[in-house]
């Protein structure tokens, strides 16, 4: 039976992995090699990137890290930040990476979920989406790697969701950003949502504090990847003590 | 010499990376007369059966790897050319291993892309699983899989089952990526590698 899956996600700012709350107020957490081995040893199923700034900045992602953790690292890894076009994925593809994933660009430019999946394959298209609460519903946001210009979109985050299934992603990772660094648990009823309208897999992010939260993520949501920052970087909770307590819970994991 | 196809697709530099942590260089080439003289071949390659296979006939070796008798590892797409006919716009493909690739059913708690760490059962011992406990996980990341048949060496099961390793005379192929799986994929390649097909 196919696990689910533990995903830290590194934020990358200047080639250093940071960490904010509610994606403001970033701190310097780490090296990316250092961190990148050392969840790979702990038994990270896979890794996520973000140049979080590439995106409001109208930056890449460099490529040149992209080869260094793909020369460590024998799980797979995505990469997210700024990329807009196919030669800016197929040269983080080839550099190593397992998958790349668009956010803002993808909003910008929906036509493009398509271009990579067609040129790629659909495996490897993730699309990020970021969600915020706002009148009993949730809508989607735009460059929110600074905060001075996030912007809101047209979208509700259920329909977006639908959309980018249809235009070829092959997965989705929702960032509920009211939960983002709160560490009060993830966003059951709105992933729940989202779940129900996907066939792709969906990677939860935003609000891991504890284990059960893990657990309760993957039981009652569905999901089929969790993903979480502060609490790892943090050292609050270690994955391989996290990996028992969910086999324990029934849930199927890699060991 | 250990020989790494360049057809073009994405994840060649995370099979050489993985060949290097072995303390084993693979050639990346296109050369038809490279990949010839070569030991052992490996064909990787992610994306679509049509790109891979519009790529491998743009640099003439459609001809080149169905006629090599040393042993090949196909991954992933890589893999799945090695059958005779991929659904995917009903393309032909290398024909070397019997079965048509189809695409994975998706059904209710069952996505599709297939996308994480799964199981195998293996349907007889190879020497590409020496080693390797029965439980291991490998990482699968695909939307089409090749037939369960007289040819499969160890099966997966998501929603249906497919054939997770398939092996015909010295064409061998894996759905998952051994360069990604983690220690289990490590040995997998090691075994390759120092000949255990």
């Amino acid at each position: 039976m196919l696990a689910r899956r533990i995903i830290p996600c590194l934020d990358v700012r200047d080639g250093r992995v940071v960490k904010g709350t509610q994606f403001r107020e970033h701190e310097v957490v780490g090296d990316i090699i250092a961190l990148a081995r050392r969840y790979r040893d702990e038994g990270a199923d896979e890794l996520v990137f973000y140049d979080i700034t590439a995106s409001s900045d109208g930056r890449t992602v460099s490529t040149d890290w992209v080869a260094r953790v793909a020369r460590v690292l024998d799980i797979p890894f995505c990469v997210a930040g700024g990329i807009r076009s196919l030669d800016r994925a197929r040269a983080i593809l080839h550099a190593g990476a397992d998958k790349i994933s668009i956010n803002s660009p993808a909003l910008e430019n929906p036509a493009l979920i398509g271009e990579l999946a067609a040129e790629f394959g659909s495996q490897c298209v993730v699309v990020g989406i970021d969600s915020r609460q706002e009148a009993g519903d949730w809508f989607v946001k735009q460059y929110t790697g600074d905060p001075d210009k996030t912007q809101s979109t047209r979208w509700r985050t259920v329909d977006w969701a639908r959309e980018a299934q249809q235009l070829g992603a092959g997965e989705i990772v929702l960032n509920c950003m009211n939960q983002d660094g709160m560490r009060q648990g993830y966003d059951l009823t709105q992933l729940k949502l989202v779940r129900a309208v996907l066939h792709l897999p969906l990677v939860a992010s935003g609000g891991a504090g504890s284990m059960a939260h893990f657990s309760d993520v993957f039981r009652l949501a569905g999901v089929d990847g969790a993903l979480a920052a502060s609490v790892f970087h943090k050292g609050t909770i270690k994955i391989p003590t996290l990996k028992q307590q969910l086999i324990a819970d029934g849930i199927p994991i890699r060991p | 010499m250990l020989v790494i196809v360049d057809s073009g697709g994405a994840n060649l530099a995370s099979v050489r990376f993985a060949l290097e942590r072995l303390g084993v260089r693979g050639t990346l080439t296109a050369d038809p007369a490279a990949i010839r003289s070569a030991e052992r071949v490996i064909l990787p390659g992610v994306g679509s059966a049509i790109a891979g296979m519009k790529r491998l006939r743009a640099k003439g070796l459609v001809g080149c790897v169905r006629g090599l008798t040393q042993p090949v590892l196909g991954i992933c797409l890589g893999m799945q050319l090695l059958f005779e006919q991929s659904e995917e716009g009903s393309t032909p493909t290398l024909g070397l291993i019997p079965g048509q690739v189809v695409k994975l059913p998706e059904s209710p708690g069952i996505t599709v892309p297939h996308m994480g760490w799964n199981t195998i059962s293996p349907a007889r011992a190879v020497g590409l699983l020496d080693g390797i406990a029965p439980e291991a996980r490998f990482y699968f990341v695909h939307s089409f899989a090749a037939p369960v048949n007289a040819f499969t060496v160890a099966a997966c099961q998501h929603g249906a089952p497919f054939a997770a390793i398939a092996q015909r005379g010295n064409f061998s192929g894996v759905q998952f990526h051994p360069e990604r799986s983690g220690p289990a994929g490590a040995r997998l390649l090691q075994n390759f590698v120092e000949g255990r097909v």
